[in-house]
């Protein structure tokens, strides 16, 4: 995978060639606001809430998809889409600093 | 006497059957398997089973064959595990373990999705998946005249994630060789973002899908089908008609895992992705489809896994530290339809390149590129799968972890 260097909120960050970040470790919410803002979110206590759900998966290396996200606590499918529309996991990985969901091909 | 139980025998239970009656000292371990089911099947078949490619008879054994003399093989039903107590409860009779090995399998859970076990299941409505489902679509296809086929994956994961790109580009095949080509539509549906989500495997195989004229739409989250309308609906009321739908339902664990605490919301249990060790219990591995680690669920996947497993277990039972050796190695080919496949080796780290496989230059393999000798290697391999793999005899020159030989790394971003 090639990764080449962003600047999102003034700091230096390593990315797919999608603007995905490619190290969790160099994300910060100034970051994820940035992220956030190119994509037309505006960001509120709700979006955070599964900003950090998503990053907490992540970490332990669970796989999401929409339904687990729907089945986590934090939010409902239909509340998910509103808060993230057209591809919400897509949307919200990018948000997050991890991974969109991928296959093996 | 100490007992090494394995609870499952399809490939992956199989396999370690195999690999452990030769490797535990049989004065010391008595090596048992237990599953419900008489038939082992060979699953890579049941994607050639609806177009006619493979037989009946072709894909399914008796399982009993493929247990080596010297394990005591069961067939009864699994009720429960007891982690705590090291015990297994089967139908009639409680089994004592000191290391179980947990090979549950995965299989699909239709019931999720809400309308998908209607009117329609199996009349217009079918997956390939299990053997009578594959067997009811193979029976649908030869009589059918045409319409909007559409193929759809629920959720990941999934078993054999390439497998329905696969059917996709089968059913272009079978259509043409038919002479109707023309009256079939054919919608690929996914939840990703795209058909391939590799970059180097769009950029090497995005060609497939303009040359076969397949409509692909992503981000698609199925919430229900609308059996009256004969559609399938996302949670934003986005709606794809179909005239048959062939759908990869939402894929879990086996019941017992569920019936015994042991699992996550899908039913797969907690593993060690380097080890196989489960992490809620020392002297408890998982191996194959039951587990959560973060490769594909694939036959080659558990073959690469048993050659570690196979060692971490001698190694356990010495009181030896175990070896953090495997590496998610997958190794597997995807048929693209006229008599042609291509072969992917990865792991965790590694996505899809091109190459020659297993030797460098010589091949004969073609990695990420489509070819003839490819297929007939995918052919070829259900001898390899009832003759080598399930019995534990290795497979020359290709290794438990993915190897850099051969691998070209020339498929650059724009």
């Amino acid at each position: 995978m090639e990764t080449m260097e962003k600047i999102y909120a003034g700091i230096n960050v390593d990315c797919n060639e999608e603007g995905y970040l490619t190290n969790l470790d160099q994300w910060n919410t100034a970051v994820g606001l940035e992220i956030a803002k190119n994509e037309g979110i505006g960001m509120t206590d709700k979006h955070w809430e599964v900003i950090a759900y998503l990053q907490d998966q992540y970490k332990k290396e669970i796989p999401l998809s929409i339904r687990k996200v729907g089945k986590s606590g934090v939010v409902s499918i239909k509340e998910f889409y509103e808060l993230f529309p057209n591809g919400p996991l897509k949307i919200s990985s990018k948000i997050a600093g991890i991974p969109k969901p991928v296959s093996c091909i | 006497m100490k007992e090494l139980l394995i609870l499952g025998a399809g490939t992956s239970g199989t396999m370690m059957a195999n690999h452990l009656v030769k490797k535990l000292p049989k004065k010391e371990w008595t090596v048992s398997i237990v599953d419900q089911y008489k038939t082992h099947y060979y699953q890579p078949g049941f994607l050639f089973l609806p177009f006619d490619i493979y037989k009946e008879d072709q894909v399914k054994k008796v399982g009993k064959k493929f247990i080596p003399k010297g394990v005591n093989y069961i067939q009864k039903k699994i009720e429960k595990i007891l982690p705590e107590a090291n015990k297994v409860e089967l139908e009639d009779e409680t089994l004592n373990y000191d290391v179980l090995i947990i090979a549950t399998g995965s299989k699909i859970a239709p019931q999720e999705t809400e309308g998908l076990l209607g009117p329609l299941w199996r009349k217009d409505i079918f997956d390939f998946y299990t053997f009578e489902g594959a067997l009811a679509l193979r029976n649908k296809l030869r009589a059918w005249e045409g319409g909007k086929m559409v193929i759809h994956i629920t959720e990941m994961p999934i078993k054999c994630p390439v497998a329905p790109l696969e059917f996709t580009f089968l059913a272009d095949s079978y259509f043409r060789e038919k002479g109707m080509r023309d009256k079939v539509d054919i919608t690929y549906v996914t939840p990703l973002s795209g058909a391939f989500t590799k970059p180097t495997c769009t950029k090497a195989l995005n060609y497939l899908l303009e040359e076969k004229d397949i409509k692909i739409k992503t981000d698609f989250a199925i919430m229900e089908v609308d059996n009256d309308q004969k559609q399938i609906v996302d949670y934003v009321d986005k709606a794809i008609p179909f005239d048959l739908l062939i759908t990869i339902p939402t894929n879990m664990g086996d019941a017992v895992i569920e019936r015994s605490g042991m699992g996550d919301d899908l039913n797969f249990v907690p593993t060690n992705k380097h080890t196989l060790q489960s992490k809620a219990h020392q002297n408890i591995f998982v191996i194959g489809d039951a587990t959560n680690v973060p490769a594909s669920k694939a036959g080659s996947v558990a073959h690469f896994e048993a050659e570690t497993l196979a060692d971490n277990i001698v190694l356990f039972t010495k009181g030896y530290k175990l070896k953090e050796e495997f590496d998610g190695h997958a190794n597997c080919f995807i048929e693209t339809g006229g008599n042609k496949a291509l072969l992917i080796d990865f792991n965790y780290e590694q996505e899809p390149v091109h190459g020659t496989f297993p030797f460098a230059k010589v091949g004969p393999l073609k990695l990420l590129k489509e070819s003839v000798f490819n297929h007939w290697g995918k052919l070829a391999f259900r001898w390899i799968y009832w003759n080598m793999l399930l019995k534990a005899i290795p497979i020359p020159f290709v290794g438990r972890n993915m190897s850099f030989k051969g691998k070209i790394f020339d498929i650059k971003s724009d």
